[in-house]
């Protein structure tokens, strides 16, 4: 057995207690918890009981760097997404400029090189289209080989058709798979809030689901016709979720990623009391009724649904602090994922195996990035989690600058006590 | 009665005793407006901001009207002459407002949920003039007040509203109103103009003039914004005319006693025939003679809510 570097001491690990051994950043053994422990030279992490789980990772995030600083930057994003459980983070190309060409993911790489060295990794998405334009192709070989593990016009739905297909096709040479956002380009676009009961109350210009199911179709028929891959964000619906299902049956290569808010929130937030006309509830797409809800959950669980991912999206208090019509779309959600979904884990919603497929195996696999499942070799990536802790969503209690979340002043439970990545302790 | 409510956002805030009790107080200035001198000295010394951050010249006209009788002293904030077109942010204009201490703001605003948006910053009573499309609750007061004074009651009768009901804030506060006070209501007009979840909503739906207005007890015609056929949600004026406005064909179809309404400004043609505007069962001038003094109930109501507690 190789040199032993790091010992973690009494975790709990899927109801067992354990101890992690690591050596030169990677897993090399996880043991029933033994009395006494000869730790040799090796440093020791006492657990203290403490449940251990694999960093994970978040396949949709928007830093918000270059260009809107003042809303999020890597580092911010960072420090949120590592105090969030988080040791992946995959960013979108929504940047001022726009990351497509490879000096701007080389920049962000940069950037979170020196905003953390050794800290989460950041695995940039390039833009699909020059400018997200939706014109003209990005020039996906360059991107690739600077780093971006993806593409995705994330936000600016490709509006043709045609070049869209041609993205998928030429994405495909580089081995990278295409994120869509789905979202019909010409129906109610963008209005943040569903088209509905409440949105008719509420005298809302509103986009109805099928805007959004409508584009699950199309990528779904061309990702089959062309037996290309596809990767749908922020599945919402259960009209997308119906299509999903009967695409997976006949065998089209299609994956789908839902956020945290569409397995806790329905649009009735937005009349509640306390929380009329929230914009920190506006999002694109809008939180559904909850059939939806329970659709994407079943959904989720049953793998149709394959990854969670946070579709973060910070803004300055400003921005959001303003007429609901004005307010831009998002929610700020690195912070808050890991209590959230995890309280879904302690109410039997979800399985333990269904969370960690959905935040570590699934979207790893889909995208190519390394991932911990605690055998033998794998990258020592793993964080002490306090499931017990109770804290309130404060504006100050959030790391990210976004502090745009419709859960503020709502109490979860859980925190990350300590991360690792690589074996070396972050936080 | 002890007023409870800061703001008036809606009228789905209130009860119906409440309602009859708004109704009672205007009644009260009504008499007053028959005399030669109409002012009384009620609310001296309350000030009361016109917030009006989009163009309205009758709602605007109505509450600087109410305020003056009472001799409270109103302010006026034009979308024109206000820091609105110099970019300045709602928030901002809110806390300034605030640190001028005025007793209510009357707010009309383009977007729905403006008026709560004031109302969750603002200590003092905020009066929705108009959301957006979401409410115009004091119109729909000074309808079914109209319509009070007519009839005695709303008990029983059948009220059809007639048009843009998607983006009728005017629609919307009815609907709830007229159900409160025990009015059955209809709705017409193109289904592009409907909201999308109308069936959800209190009414009897139809999409056909001339079944809609059978037997009915009043029509509340709306305004049709000419800019919805720009917005490809109707070929033109022409069919529209023809197809949901109102004239005087249906006057037979209706209960002979039918009334009409409209909150106007009036497009004379065009959701309403221009003799219809001006024949005897019109009772369009008397909802801004009701304007007034509804508008003086509910600033005197909302005004002197603190001064009570003391």
């Amino acid at each position: 057995m190789a040199k032993i570097d790091l010992i973690v001491r009494r975790a709990k690990l899927d109801g067992r207690d354990v101890d992690v051994f690591v050596s030169r950043g990677r897993i090399a053994e996880v043991r029933d918890a033994a009395e006494p422990l000869d730790a040799g030279d090796a440093a020791v992490e006492e657990a203290f009981g403490l449940t251990i789980l694999p960093s994970l990772t978040d396949a949709h995030v928007h830093l918000r760097e270059p260009g809107f600083e003042y809303k999020e930057d890597i580092a911010s994003g960072l420090c949120a997404a590592a105090w969030g459980g988080f040791g992946n983070v995959m960013c979108m190309a929504n940047t001022r400029p726009v990351n497509d060409e490879g000096s701007v993911t080389e920049l962000m790489l940069e950037r979170a090189r020196k905003a953390w060295p050794g800290g989460p990794r950041l695995f940039p998405i390039g833009g699909l289209t020059k400018g997200l334009k939706g014109e003209e192709l990005a020039p996906m070989a360059e991107l690739a080989r600077a780093g971006c593990v993806a593409f995705s016009n994330d936000g600016v739905p490709v509006k043709s058709t045609e070049l869209f297909r041609r993205a998928l096709e030429y994405a495909s040479d580089w081995d990278r798979v295409v994120i869509d956002h789905c979202e019909d380009p010409y129906l109610g676009v963008g209005a943040g809030v569903n088209e509905g009961e409440v949105s008719s109350r509420l005298g809302l210009a509103a986009q109805p689901d099928v805007a959004e199911a409508m584009q699950v179709a199309r990528d779904i028929l061309l990702a089959e016709y062309l037996d290309i891959p596809i990767h749908l964000a922020h599945i919402s619906c259960k009209k997308s979720v119906d299509l999903i299902r009967f695409a997976k049956a006949r065998g089209v290569r299609v994956t789908a990623e839902t956020a945290p808010h569409y397995l806790t929130l329905t649009e009735n937030h937005l009349e509640s009391a306390g929380h009329e006309y929230d914009t920190n509830a506006k999002v694109n797409p809008p939180l559904r009724p909850e059939a939806d809800r329970l659709a994407v959950i079943e959904a989720l669980r049953d793998g149709v649904i394959d990854i969670l991912a946070t579709d973060h999206a910070p803004h300055a208090g400003h921005e959001k602090e303003t007429e609901f019509d004005v307010a831009p779309c998002g929610v700020s959600g690195l912070d808050t994922a890991l209590s959230v979904t995890w309280a879904l884990v302690r109410d039997g919603v979800l399985d333990r195996a269904t969370f960690l497929r959905a935040w570590t195996t699934a979207p790893c696999a889909i995208f190519g990035l390394p991932v911990n499942t605690f055998a033998p070799g794998d990258p020592a990536d793993f964080f002490l989690f306090d499931e017990n802790e109770e804290w309130t969503v404060t504006p100050q209690a959030l790391r990210s600058k976004g502090k745009n979340s419709p859960l503020l002043g709502a109490a979860l439970k859980g925190r990350v006590k300590t991360h690792f990545i690589q074996g070396k302790k972050i936080v | 009665m002890k007023w409870l409510h800061k703001d008036l956002l809606d009228v789905s805030q209130l009860s119906r005793p409440e309602v009859m009790a708004i109704f009672e107080t205007a009644g009260r200035f009504q008499e007053l407006q028959e005399r030669p001198v109409k002012k009384v000295p009620t609310l001296k010394g309350r000030s009361v901001v016109l917030f009006f951050a989009e163009p309205s010249t009758r709602t605007k006209t109505s509450f600087d009207v109410a305020g003056k009788r009472l001799s409270a002293d109103t302010f006026s904030l034009a979308k024109s002459s206000s820091s609105l077109t110099k970019g300045e942010t709602l928030k901002d204009t809110a806390l300034t407002l605030q640190a001028m201490a005025p007793d209510a703001i009357v707010i009309r605003h383009r977007s729905s949920g403006a008026a709560r948006f004031l109302a969750d910053r603002l200590d003092c009573a905020v009066i929705n003039a108009g959301d957006g499309r979401h409410a115009h609750p004091t119109q729909a007061l000074l309808d079914s007040f109209t319509l009070t004074q007519e009839w005695g009651s709303l008990e029983g009768k059948t009220v059809l509203i007639l048009g843009d009901i998607a983006h009728s804030r005017v629609a919307r506060s009815n609907v709830f109103l007229l159900n409160l006070l025990g009015a059955r209501v209809r709705l017409c007009g193109p289904r592009t103009l409907l909201p999308p979840a109308v069936k959800t909503w209190n009414a009897e739906v139809y999409s056909d003039l001339n079944q809609a207005v059978k037997g009915v007890d009043a029509v509340m015609c709306l305004r049709l914004q000419l800019e919805r056929q720009q917005d490809g949600l109707l070929p033109d004026l022409r069919e529209y005319s023809r197809t949901f406005g109102l004239g005087p064909r249906h006057i037979e179809l209706a209960n002979p006693d039918m009334r009409i309404l409209h909150p106007g400004p009036v497009n004379r043609g065009v959701e309403i025939s221009s003799e219809l505007v001006d024949c005897e069962q019109s009772l369009i001038l008397d909802q801004v003679a009701s304007g007034v003094v509804v508008r003086m109930a509910l600033l005197f109501l909302y005004t002197t809510r603190k001064g009570e507690e003391q």
